[in-house]
């Protein structure tokens, strides 16, 4: 557990992360042209929707990232309640803006999607209006942080309606699904063998990695401007910078 | 902890803040006030027409419900945590999450319940059917609890905040979704003839749920606060 500990500390997480990022951003571009020609190239038409599936290649990750992030973001509220690591609510603020971008793109490209096969932009689907609250859910996160000045009682507040918040996400998702369903039901699933021709699934799932390569890169940068400035005057990042510019 | 301490500390805040709430009487009723004009310019906006009012009485009823309890949260919380006396319970000998449920317990006695009150008059307005206000009562009295329970978590966490209102609002109201989803169910789906103990038993669930998790996460959110 000691390397751990080590690494929970800003000040050895602060170059790790420098270093890691552009690893994690080359993955996530390589991997990310790979599934862009797979799914736009090799894969072959739909023979229901024409070449409009093809947006699943973005669609289908985007959502999968904007709840997996926001589980993400609870587990570091956990981490952080439980082990009083900074670097956990850090982490935890990182992910929010990666997650509500994600969460954006998946109703974009849903609504663009929607338009030519179901003929509208938006109906009041379980899924769709399940991925607006969502949407409502991160905006509160970071709307929370950004009103508490203390950076102290910011993370603490943050980490409890993270908590709160994955308590609810399975609740509010079950009650709309109840509510109202239009949406195709899950193509990808674990327990049902995929409905999907394997070569879009590949597509599928190689485009799912490059988001979340991404997703790993774009909250180390975003980590390390956030302990920049929580830790502005601090011993070691003067030093560090001091070393950066020689 | 004792279980006497437990319920003494229960007791205490539910007297304090009931007792409070009625040497200002004013300001229940102000809330309640607010529920009848929001719920009264729904005809006015959506027109007259008793079938249209018919079907989505119970839903307004139910919105209009969570937004007067959104805006009464800011009584459990803020006068006290701004004279300092939160601080004193928080410290003090009685254990605090069961002074926090106390709290909880007074603001349901005096929001949810007179809003339970005023509904089979509202119900009557929008022309429901005595069947249809008596779901939407049962709907209401196992849901408004929920929306204290839960509110109490979210004032806490934005106890003292600039711009704390609208914020409340952003924090809350997903979180009252799945309330008004099956609160507002099962009166449609009794109306269609259809079984509602489905809808009860998940509004009972989710009262279950906020009743064991809500004091505790709200006593965290009061900390984060005062710390």
């Amino acid at each position: 557990m000691s390397w751990l500990y080590r690494f929970a500390s800003p000040a050895t997480f602060y170059p790790l992360a420098g270093k890691l990022a552009p690893w994690f951003f080359a993955a996530s571009a390589v991997t990310g042209l790979i599934g862009l020609y797979i799914g736009l190239i090799e894969a072959p038409t739909d023979f229901q929707q024409g070449e409009a599936y093809r947006i699943i290649y973005i669609h289908v990750p985007a959502a999968w990232m904007s709840m997996f992030i926001y589980v993400l973001m609870a587990f570091y509220g956990i981490l952080f309640f439980t082990f009083n690591t900074r670097l956990s609510a850090m982490m935890m603020s990182a992910l929010a803006p990666t997650g509500a971008m994600f969460t954006f793109v998946a109703l974009w490209t849903g609504a663009l999607w929607g338009r030519p096969t179901w003929g509208t932009y938006w109906v009041w689907d379980a899924r769709l209006t399940s991925e607006l609250i969502l949407l409502f859910l991160y905006l509160g996160f970071m709307a929370l942080q950004a009103a508490i000045e203390d950076p102290r009682r910011a993370d603490k507040a943050a980490a409890l309606l993270a908590i709160v918040g994955v308590v609810n996400v399975p609740i509010i998702y079950f009650s709309v699904q109840w509510w109202n369903t239009l949406h195709q039901g899950a193509s990808v699933s674990l327990t049902a063998s995929p409905k999907m021709a394997m070569i879009m699934l590949t597509g599928m799932l190689i485009m799912a990695f490059s988001a979340w390569m991404y997703t790993i890169g774009a909250s180390l940068l975003r980590v390390r401007a956030i302990i920049l400035e929580r830790e502005a005057g601090a011993e070691w990042l003067k030093r560090h910078v001091a070393e950066q510019a020689r | 902890m004792t279980q006497a301490g437990v319920w003494a500390g229960f007791a205490w805040g539910l007297r304090r803040d009931l007792r409070l709430s009625a040497r200002s009487s004013a300001e229940v009723l102000v809330v309640l006030g607010f529920f009848l004009i929001v719920v009264t310019l729904f005809p006015l906006s959506v027109g007259p027409d008793p079938r249209v009012l018919h079907r989505i009485g119970a839903g307004i009823i139910w919105v209009c419900a969570t937004l007067a309890c959104l805006l009464s949260l800011h009584r459990m919380f803020a006068l006290d945590f701004a004279d300092g006396s939160l601080e004193q319970m928080l410290f003090g000998a009685m254990p605090f999450p069961s002074i926090v449920a106390g709290k909880i317990g007074a603001h349901w006695l005096t929001t949810g319940c007179p809003l339970l009150l005023c509904t089979p008059l509202v119900g009557v307005q929008f022309g429901l059917s005595g069947g249809e206000i008596g779901v939407l009562l049962l709907s209401l009295a196992i849901g408004t609890p929920v929306l204290s329970l839960i509110g109490g978590i979210m004032a806490a966490l934005t106890l003292g905040l600039r711009g704390g209102g609208a914020l409340l609002a952003l924090l809350l109201l997903p979180l009252y979704i799945p309330l008004l989803v099956f609160g507002v169910g099962a009166v449609d789906s009794y109306a269609a003839g259809m079984g509602i103990e489905g809808h009860f038993s998940v509004l009972g669930a989710e009262l279950l749920l906020a009743l064991v998790g809500a004091p505790f996460a709200t006593a965290a959110a009061v900390r984060t606060a005062i710390d």
